[in-house]
């Protein structure tokens, strides 16, 4: 009896050991990670924008804001309307908690309507991003040459880059809408900076002994690359994850504040309309607040919490940092 | 150093060369781009299509356009502007360069060394209440969304306490009768702060070489700056232009403001955090086991020490003060090179947003340049 005990503990599956040792590490980084007050709170703030956008809005959408047919409030963010008011915009109330936008439109319904998108748009360019960075970086790093100095004067110029400016004319070229805008902030930003600190973090990697040993077993470059380099720069990759989401967040936020964006609803296209409408100009600006303090404020916790999380994930990721 | 910076200059042009050809590229290899916009008139016959091509030299290679379009930068010729016909490109831009120059130059210099100082002295009183404060305030103000923050300026300065003007470049009321343009009055202003601003230098470096006391460098350079700023207000106050310049001056306090803010938390928290790192040093202990003053030991040893990170995140966030100006710019209807670009963008006026787009990047590189060179003064180790 006792003996079969033992073959089973021994004859483990190596899946499940694995499984076993991240949960360990996960445990130990989450361990430093909410020691630091500031990547926790930006988690929550992240994690009340998700529950808001992804679950509070579809049911509210289909429960108390659902339209009837004889209603005279609609609460669709885009062809919403109210004819129970007289004058729009209206302050808030108990029928509309933020109030109505220069059309009558719901402005919560708006601001909820509008953060799943925002995580979208935030997350993919911040994966194109990170997917770019990583490669380039690690390909740079382990290559070297020729190579190398190309992809870190293209950097250099990329830092450099005029990218808001950039974006503004480019909008009046062609029609950019969402994915169209995430795609390009993430090839854009993909070959900036985050391939210097990547590259940096791979070359110590690549001077490391088990990499020496895995090309005397004859593993080619691409296998080392992709399998050994790749996944101990990944936890930088990560962070620097973080703060592209806030990068492309906010990128978006002045696109559609300018107006220059093809989308339906955005918190940046909110304070547009109000101000294209004149609510915010000169002394009206205190006056009509609920048009632009509802969705400035939304920008701004987002894209801090975002930047929270990355600052929280600095001490786990940065050893240096570290302060034990 | 003359090494050093010619080094600096050619890689700046090269840098410029690419990105000339960065922004050519992506903007006429699009499929919206200028041969679109003037080609996809229904109306137009296939002779007229073919004239309007050869006119704007489309019909030639991507290569060819290329050259001609890099040889045309190079002699300022950047053709003539749809919004403002039929005024060129190039002096639109420089009657409006000097502006965003002023703008980010002042800016800059006064969030600098406000972030600087109270990064230091932050750093310095660890664990102090004054410090949690500081860093909130200081990490609200670096992830606050850039249209937000001037709202709230405008709210605060122009409407509640209404102390400020909100937008403009001047006060309309005022100019009615005068027979100068503001152009004038704002380059005599330019050059009044750059004469300041030599003096300043000039009497920094004199002071340096006259003596090694601290109060009497001190007493040198603040006599001097009182001086020089007596004598620019003196010539002011008695010249004809002296309400009209108070005025523009009063108008770009707010702009300022805002770009100041923008940058300056970034500036204040790697000063800190920077600084953070050096007290731990070992030529810090020495220094305090010497025995010298607490100030000193933070203000010549630490801090000149700490400076060298601030500069480079400054090159690095210089790209995120630039659309922050441009926010800036366009909210307070200030015109500069971002209100151009935008307005020009918004009006579809093709040679004039590129030719913005282009200025704004010569700008930064410009920008870059004199960071860098600042940079090999004050560290030691960049040998040339």
């Amino acid at each position: 009896m006792k003996s079969k005990e033992n073959t089973k503990e021994v004859f483990e599956s190596p899946l499940k050991i694995r499984m076993k040792l991240a949960w360990r590490a996960f445990k130990e980084n989450w361990k430093i990670f909410s020691e630091s007050k500031i990547g926790v709170l930006g988690l929550w703030i992240v994690i009340t924008f998700a529950i808001a956008g992804f679950v509070v809005y579809p049911i509210l959408a289909s429960t108390v804001w659902k339209p009837t047919l004889s209603g005279m409030t609609s609460y669709d963010p885009v062809t919403g309307y109210d004819f129970t008011t007289m004058n729009n915009p209206t302050p808030p109330s108990w029928h509309h908690l933020l109030g109505t936008d220069p059309l009558g439109r719901d402005v919560l319904a708006q601001l909820l309507y509008s953060t799943p998108r925002e995580f979208a748009l935030g997350i993919l360019a911040a994966l194109i991003t990170v997917f770019i960075g990583t490669v380039i970086g690690t390909v740079s790093a382990y290559y070297g040459g020729v190579v190398d100095t190309f992809f870190m004067r293209l950097a250099d110029l990329v830092l450099l880059f005029p990218f808001i400016p950039f974006l503004i004319v480019l909008s009046g070229m062609i029609q950019i809408d969402l994915l169209r805008l995430a795609l390009i902030i993430g090839l854009i930003s993909g070959f900036g900076g985050i391939t210097i600190v990547l590259r940096s973090q791979a070359m110590v990697v690549k001077v490391k002994p088990f990499i020496e040993s895995a090309k005397v077993s004859g593993a080619s470059n691409p296998y080392i690359i992709v399998n050994h380099i790749i996944p101990n720069v990944m936890p930088l990759s990560f962070l620097y994850m973080m703060f592209n989401v806030t990068g492309a967040i906010f990128s978006e936020a002045v696109l559609s504040f300018f107006g220059l964006l093809n989308i339906r609803m955005s918190w940046g296209l909110m304070i547009y309309t109000a101000d294209t409408a004149g609510y915010i100009v000169g002394g009206n600006i205190g006056h009509y607040w609920w048009l632009w303090l509802p969705p400035g404020a939304a920008i701004t916790l987002l894209c801090g919490a975002f930047y929270f999380i990355g600052r929280g994930l600095d001490e786990v990721v940065n050893p240096r940092l570290r302060r034990r | 150093m003359l090494k050093y910076i010619g080094k600096r200059l050619v890689q700046i042009f090269i840098l410029l060369v690419v990105y000339v050809a960065v922004v050519f590229f992506l903007l006429h290899s699009m499929p919206g781009g200028i041969k679109a916009m003037l080609t996809t008139n229904p109306n137009l016959t296939p002779q007229a299509r073919d004239s309007i091509l050869h006119a704007f030299g489309l019909d030639q290679s991507l290569w060819v356009q290329f050259l001609t379009y890099l040889k045309n930068i190079f002699t300022l010729n950047l053709g003539v502007s749809f919004s403002f016909y039929p005024t060129p490109v190039w002096s639109i831009i420089a009657e409006r360069l000097p502006r965003t120059i002023f703008l980010f130059a002042t800016a800059t210099l006064i969030s600098f060394f406000i972030g600087f100082s109270s990064g230091k002295s932050l750093a310095w009183k660890r664990g102090k209440v004054s410090e949690y404060v500081a860093t909130i305030i200081g990490v609200i103000t670096y992830t606050v969304f850039t249209p937000l923050l001037i709202f709230v300026l405008i709210w605060f300065f122009g409407a509640y306490l209404g102390i400020l003007p909100i937008n403009q470049f001047l006060n309309p009321d005022l100019w009615v009768n005068t027979t100068f343009d503001a152009q004038t009055v704002f380059l005599y202003l330019l050059l009044t702060v750059s004469i300041v601003g030599a003096a300043i230098l000039f009497s920094f470096i004199v002071a340096q070489k006259v003596s090694h006391r601290v109060k009497t460098k001190k007493i040198i350079l603040y006599t001097s700056t009182a001086i020089a700023s007596a004598l620019s207000i003196f010539w002011w106050a008695i010249s004809p232009y002296g309400i009209y310049g108070a005025d523009i001056i009063w108008h770009m306090v707010l702009p300022v403001l805002s770009v100041a803010i923008i940058s300056y938390a970034g500036t204040m928290l790697v000063m800190r955090d920077s600084m953070l790192e050096t007290i731990k040093e070992d030529f810090i202990t020495t220094a305090r086991a010497k025995g010298l003053p607490d100030k000193v030991v933070r203000d010549k040893h630490a801090a000149r020490t700490a400076m060298l990170p601030v500069i480079t995140n400054f090159v690095l966030s210089m790209g995120f003060v630039v659309s922050g100006g441009l926010i800036t710019e366009s909210l307070f209807s200030w015109p500069g090179m971002g209100m151009t670009l935008l307005n020009a963008t918004l009006a579809k006026d093709y040679p004039l947003a590129s030719g913005a787009l282009i200025f704004t990047g010569i700008f930064v590189l410009f920008a870059h340049l004199v960071v860098d060179i600042v940079y090999a003064f004050l560290d030691p180790r960049i040998r040339y």
